[in-house]
């Protein structure tokens, strides 16, 4: 069975965001890279698929710059059999659509019988591009999975998606496209034999050209970021406790409006 | 002069690093209370690849280098001493020699399992009156037919307790000294092999510090590792590559000292202001940053001259001699900059100063680097002492 994996690379979590100085992206410089943490569930599992087969080929997909080559890299210490590296000037722009259709010309071009995709990327939130990339391949889609199980005959994956109160259970015919909500598994480290090993995998750099795409203005454009504004300052009630207790539930109806 | 990490040292360390934080920092302060070896988190690095990092592939190992094992052992330092250490004499004082004097045979038998990290192998030189002075082995192991037969009592030995495998050094020939001095592999269980003690220790107390007893143990003659009297000249070539590993184990407790100091510095506060603002603790945070980069400099050079295949030994003494002393440095500033609570267990970088102690003192004092350093200074005959 082959598999493919569509993974971001998105700043680390542990990052403090500034905006840039165009006022519309944020500023990179010095940022530690990573792969988005959903995107991780979505590796591990396409592994323990392939491994639970025995067979199959875990193919990562990435679209980005140059410094995606890095996260890509990730992916095949992991274990991923070989990558696709969408690196395209054309696609400097990306909104999630265009991401989606081509990611959609690669899954046609590859033929994989699933897709994983983790449930969003933490850098953005936008959590489209699984749904989007559905709609335009016309399969099946299940998101936020915490649990699968493809067939012996690698028909169909039954999955299982967090829901309030329980897990509500699919089953879709493959091909199929499943996104990763954490609880799905626990991704493993790299070994340092994986590691070692990863400069030998293949990585294909893909034009859009290659895929028969042009370049599109994208359907969303950023017209602003803005910094949060900061947190004011809590208030300490001072006093004996029956008065403070008082004064907090009165500020708290009165003041803040919360009760 | 090439100062940037590989990709793949970068994610080694990036690894290592998440692995530290994520499986062995939780533990720590519970394994030092309880000086109780962490078996689980060890199997893990050695599934890893954490515990044959400079073996090739074909023996077992994760075919990398001496930069890629640095950076690794200072990863897993900054979260527990003790866990650095098992790594490092796992992969320097064991699985190194034996790749560097085994046959393809002793290899296969005794280096694979290690370097896997299904077992775990120690070096059992030091004996109660030969420490600094280790050529004055009193162990004998006596030729009988197609064995060597091993008496005697080896002492401090790391990971002495739990190791399947120990490198055991001994004279097969009184008459010759240091020149008699043979190498053996002996393995747990072998009859007349005993562990008699564990030692009760200032730090690094989740590592096993054990004394080995050999009352007519049997080794087979295929186990003497190189040729007879070879035991010294390999002895003192193994651990100058183990200095690399202590080096960095010892960069590693002072940065990870260093980093709960400045994160302590910067929320702690004093006469209204973060005690980072103080231009005391500022001087004592500095002093540490210079001192850390330095060590850690130092360090990388040596595995670099060893990775190259160049002489390495003076620069392995000057990184280890330098980290063992930043370390101490560093650690006791870092309790300073923590005031009363940086002596109170809870805030754990006493316990990064009782680690650290160890690094000046086992694979040779910071008086031996010294005076290995002198020699190279001076010239060999200019600088002996006696």
């Amino acid at each position: 069975m082959k598999i493919l994996v569509a993974i971001k690379q998105v700043p680390d979590t542990a990052t403090q965001v500034k905006v840039g100085a165009d006022g519309k992206a944020i500023d990179t410089a010095g940022i530690t890279w990573i792969v988005s943490p959903y995107d991780e569930y979505a590796v591990e599992e396409a592994l323990r698929i392939k491994e639970k087969r025995g067979q199959g080929e875990v193919v990562a997909v990435s679209l980005g710059p140059d410094r995606v080559k890095e996260a890509i890299r990730s992916c095949l210490a992991m274990g991923c059999d070989r990558a696709i590296h969408l690196n395209d000037p054309a696609w400097n722009d990306a909104d999630t659509l265009t991401t989606a259709k081509a990611l959609a010309a690669v899954i046609k071009q590859e033929a994989p019988q699933l897709v994983l995709c983790g449930r969003q990327a933490i850098d953005d939130d936008m959590g489209a591009v699984t749904a989007q990339l559905a709609e335009l391949l016309g399969w099946p889609c299940a998101y936020w999975i915490m649990e699968e199980t493809v067939d012996a005959d690698g028909k169909s994956v039954r999955a299982a998606r967090q829901a309030e109160g329980g897990l509500e259970v699919f089953d879709l015919p493959l091909p199929a496209i499943l996104a990763a909500q954490k609880g799905l598994n626990e991704p493993r480290y790299p070994t340092l034999k994986g590691i070692m090993g990863a400069k030998k995998k293949e990585i294909k750099d893909v034009k859009a050209g290659d895929l028969g795409l042009g370049a599109e203005p994208p359907q969303l454009a950023v017209i602003g970021l803005e910094a949060l504004p900061p947190r004011p300052p809590g208030r300490v009630i001072q006093g004996d406790v029956p008065a403070a207790v008082k004064e907090l539930v009165r500020a708290l109806r009165e003041d803040a409006k919360a009760i | 002069m090439e100062l940037d990490l590989t990709d793949e040292q970068r994610m080694i360390q990036a690894m290592a690093r998440e692995f530290a934080e994520t499986a062995i920092r939780p533990i720590a302060v519970e394994i030092d209370r309880e000086a109780r070896f962490p078996h689980e988190t060890v199997k893990r690095m050695g599934a890893l690849g954490l515990m044959g990092i400079m073996v090739p592939e074909r023996w077992g190992g994760s075919g990398a280098d001496t930069v890629a094992y640095v950076v690794a052992v200072e990863e897993i330092a900054k979260a527990c001493g003790s866990h650095a250490v098992i790594m490092s004499v796992n992969n320097s004082l064991y699985c190194d020699p034996l790749l560097t004097y085994g046959t393809d045979a002793q290899r296969e038998r005794f280096l694979v399992p290690v370097a896997a990290g299904q077992a775990n192998g120690c070096f059992a030189l030091t004996e109660s009156q030969a420490g600094s002075d280790a050529r004055n082995q009193a162990t004998l192991a006596t030729r009988d037919g197609d064995s060597y037969v091993l008496n005697g009592k080896k002492q401090f030995i790391s990971t002495g307790r739990e190791a399947s495998f120990a490198l055991v050094f001994g004279q097969t020939d009184r008459a010759k000294a240091h020149h008699g001095i043979s190498a053996f592999v002996v393995e747990k269980g072998a009859p007349g092999f005993g562990v008699s003690k564990t030692e009760d220790k200032l730090g690094i107390r989740a590592s096993d510090t054990a004394e080995l007893v050999f009352e007519d143990c049997r080794v087979p003659a295929a186990s003497r590792l190189g040729e007879e009297g070879m035991g010294f000249t390999i002895a003192m070539g193994t651990i100058d590559g183990g200095r690399i590993g202590i080096a960095a184990q010892a960069v590693g407790l002072a940065a990870g000292a260093y980093e709960r100091a400045v994160a302590y510095a910067r929320e702690r506060k004093s006469f209204g202001v973060p005690i980072g603002q103080h231009q005391m603790v500022q001087w004592m945070l500095a002093d540490m940053a210079t001192a850390i980069d330095g060590a850690r400099l130092l360090t990388l050079r040596a595995a670099t001259l060893k990775d190259a295949g160049k002489p390495f030994g003076v620069a392995a003494a000057m990184a280890k001699l330098f980290a063992a002393e930043t370390a101490m440095k560093a650690t006791t500033d870092a309790i300073q900059v923590h005031g009363g609570y940086g002596y109170i267990r809870e805030y754990e970088v006493e316990r990064y100063f009782r680690d650290a102690k160890i690094t000046q003192i086992y694979e040779g004092t910071s008086q031996i680097q010294k005076l290995v350093i002198a020699r190279e200074v001076l010239g060999r005959t200019a600088g002996r002492s006696a």
